[in-house]
């Protein structure tokens, strides 16, 4: 593997830890990253697009912000620049990000609250997922809630898990720490306990927070595919790269993935 | 009409319908371009591939297309116009309610007019609501909170301004308040889809219905828990039941939550015509059916009555449609010429 090889695969790790706030899925999983320029002086340009001219600036903000961190916290780059292309609101989102502007100087006009709010917000829904994933593995798996409803993080650390409970397990537990509360691994989202009795009853309510990003997951991938489907002149200029994304994307899917 | 398998004919009214006017000559700017271009979108990725049109006739498809589409290849027996301003956009607008009511004057048993406000729009705003009131006699408007005017990035139903123009709806007998809290047009903060506004004016108008297009998505966890609680809130499927062809396992986990919260008399169909035709819709929501393991968790069938409710009772009630007469009325009548 040359250099620039090696180099590309790491900026690509790098964007697939950066999720969609609301579908709480990597940007690259989503097919939203559409090149990566790497010079020789240790300068990295990523590209990247979104469903539609209309999404949300706070989140198109957040999204570049969160990829130009994870590049730039690569020990050898030296420079990082994200551009995002075709939107409503592309010269404040790629300037504003270029300067390290917080959302709310970039669009001191219309933002109502702050994008730490916005994250916070998202990443909770994203815990609740999670959770739901993981709790509902346990219940398959034969675990006693009125056991593990009890454990502490710690607790849940050690139990021993098959199949997909490690991964689920790791992906609920680096959102864990958002709800706060009680040092229980189950919490709710205001980080109140969870009680065996009403289990089902919170299962269902959390569910629904499942529904609405699976609504949101199919509706942007839709868009993106009608968006720029079938116009060659969108593809970004180095096919051979986006090629190799799709398909490092492709063979991660399946692990990545509850 | 609709002929089940054992000849019951079930009356159809779409509860959302649009006719616009998106072409190339009507185009303001790069914002009305994006747009058709974005509904373009839903259509191409939410319908069956034998359902596809071109861009060329989704941005402009006419008024005679449309009513082949509703009322001669579709099942629709009644359909309800939602305008959509968007005068920053399109040099004549969208689709506003004057271009819709010239179809209303050529089908009046057909069409259903809605017209829409902005309570930002102060006294003369109030005055527009009333000469609508009077000219074409609306029994509902047409609602987008995330909808951008000046400096405004969007309103809440809770607001006073709001409040001014729901009491004046009371007085004009507008009993229809449909609101868009799902996909916005421009949606900056998220606050435009949030649908705790819905609570208050809902609670506070209890007189008027409150419909929420797209049932709230991608909010649903939180629009059913209001819809629980305020009797006077509905929700509309527009775009939600498109899901019932690329993800009928998605469309039945949703169709079971608002069975369950909001109940079957609470649900209203709609086509969102042009993005996409009545007729598969419905074919496919009438032989659909729940599956077991979602029934037994709810509790709740998706059954025949529900159905009925779905797709044309719910609307009557609210709309004061009194079906059985207006069956006949339309039976009188020859059939819509294309």
């Amino acid at each position: 593997m040359s250099m620039l090889e090696a180099r590309t695969a790491e900026v690509r790790a790098a964007l697939d830890q950066v999720t969609d706030p609301e579908l709480d899925e990597s940007v690259v999983e989503l097919g939203f990253v559409t090149g990566i320029d790497i010079a020789e002086d240790g300068a990295v340009s990523v590209g990247f697009r979104l469903p539609t001219y209309w999404c949300a600036a706070n989140f198109s903000y957040l999204m570049a912000a969160d990829m130009r961190d994870a590049v730039a916290a690569l020990p050898w780059v030296k420079r990082a620049d994200v551009r995002l292309d075709e939107h409503m609101f592309i010269d404040e989102i790629n300037n504003g990000v270029a300067a390290g502007k917080d959302f709310a100087d970039a669009f001191p006009q219309e933002a109502g609250e702050n994008l730490a709010g916005i994250r916070l917000h998202f990443g909770l829904k994203s815990f609740e997922r999670r959770q739901e994933a993981l709790l509902r593995h346990l219940l398959a798996a034969g675990h006693d809630p009125q056991a593990f409803l009890d454990l502490t993080v710690e607790g849940l650390e050690r139990l021993a898990l098959d199949g997909e409970g490690p991964g689920l397990r790791a992906r609920y537990l680096a959102r864990r720490p958002l709800a706060g509360g009680e040092d229980l691994a189950f919490v709710t989202s205001a980080g109140e306990r969870i009680m065996h009795e009403t289990l089902s009853v919170y299962l269902r309510h959390i569910r629904r927070v499942g529904l609405n990003a699976e609504f949101n997951g199919a509706l942007c991938r839709g868009l993106l595919a009608a968006r720029y489907g079938d116009e060659p002149s969108t593809l970004p200029e180095d096919p051979g790269l986006a090629d190799f994304i799709r398909q490092g994307v492709a063979s991660s899917d399946q692990t990545a993935r509850p | 009409m609709y002929t089940t398998k054992d000849g019951e004919e079930i009356f159809i009214i779409d509860g959302h319908v649009h006719l616009w006017d998106a072409s190339p000559e009507n185009i303001k700017n790069i914002h009305g371009k994006q747009f058709i271009d974005c509904f373009y979108g839903y259509h191409a990725s939410l319908s069956p591939p034998e359902q596809l049109w071109t861009p060329e006739k989704f941005a402009k498809y006419g008024a005679e297309q449309m009513v082949q589409d509703l009322f001669i290849d579709g099942p629709d027996d009644m359909a309800i116009f939602q305008p959509t301003y968007l005068k920053d956009f399109y040099k004549t607008g969208f689709n506003t309610l004057e271009q819709n009511a010239v179809l209303k004057t050529r089908y009046p048993d057909r069409f259903i007019l809605n017209g829409a406000f902005d309570p930002r729009d102060g006294e003369g705003g109030l005055e527009a609501l009333e000469a609508m009131a009077e000219i074409h006699k609306i029994k509902g408007v047409k609602l987008y909170t995330a909808e951008w005017k000046g400096d405004s990035r969007g309103y809440k139903l809770s607001d006073p301004a709001a409040y001014k123009y729901f009491e004046r709806c009371e007085k004009l007998g507008i009993k229809n308040v449909h609101v868009h809290k799902g996909p916005t047009i421009i949606p900056l903060d998220r606050d435009a889809f949030d649908v705790a506004d819905i609570d208050h004016c809902a609670t506070d108008f209890p007189n008027l219905n409150f419909i929420v297009e797209h049932c709230g998505l991608p909010r649903l966890d939180d629009f059913c828990w209001i819809a629980v609680q305020e009797s006077n809130v509905y929700g509309g499927l527009a775009v939600v039941l498109p899901f019932i062809h690329s993800r009928p396992g998605y469309f039945a986990k949703v169709m079971s939550e608002l069975l369950f919260w909001l109940g079957e008399d609470r649900i209203l169909f709609g086509s969102d015509y042009g993005i996409w035709t009545p007729r598969w819709l419905v074919e496919r929501f009438m032989s659909f059916e729940l599956p077991d393991e979602l029934v037994k968790e709810t509790g709740k069938q998706l059954t025949l009555e529900a159905k009925k409710k779905i797709l044309g009772e719910n609307a009557a009630r609210i709309y004061g449609v009194d079906i059985a007469a207006q069956k006949a009325r339309l039976g009188r009548m020859a059939p819509v010429a294309a």
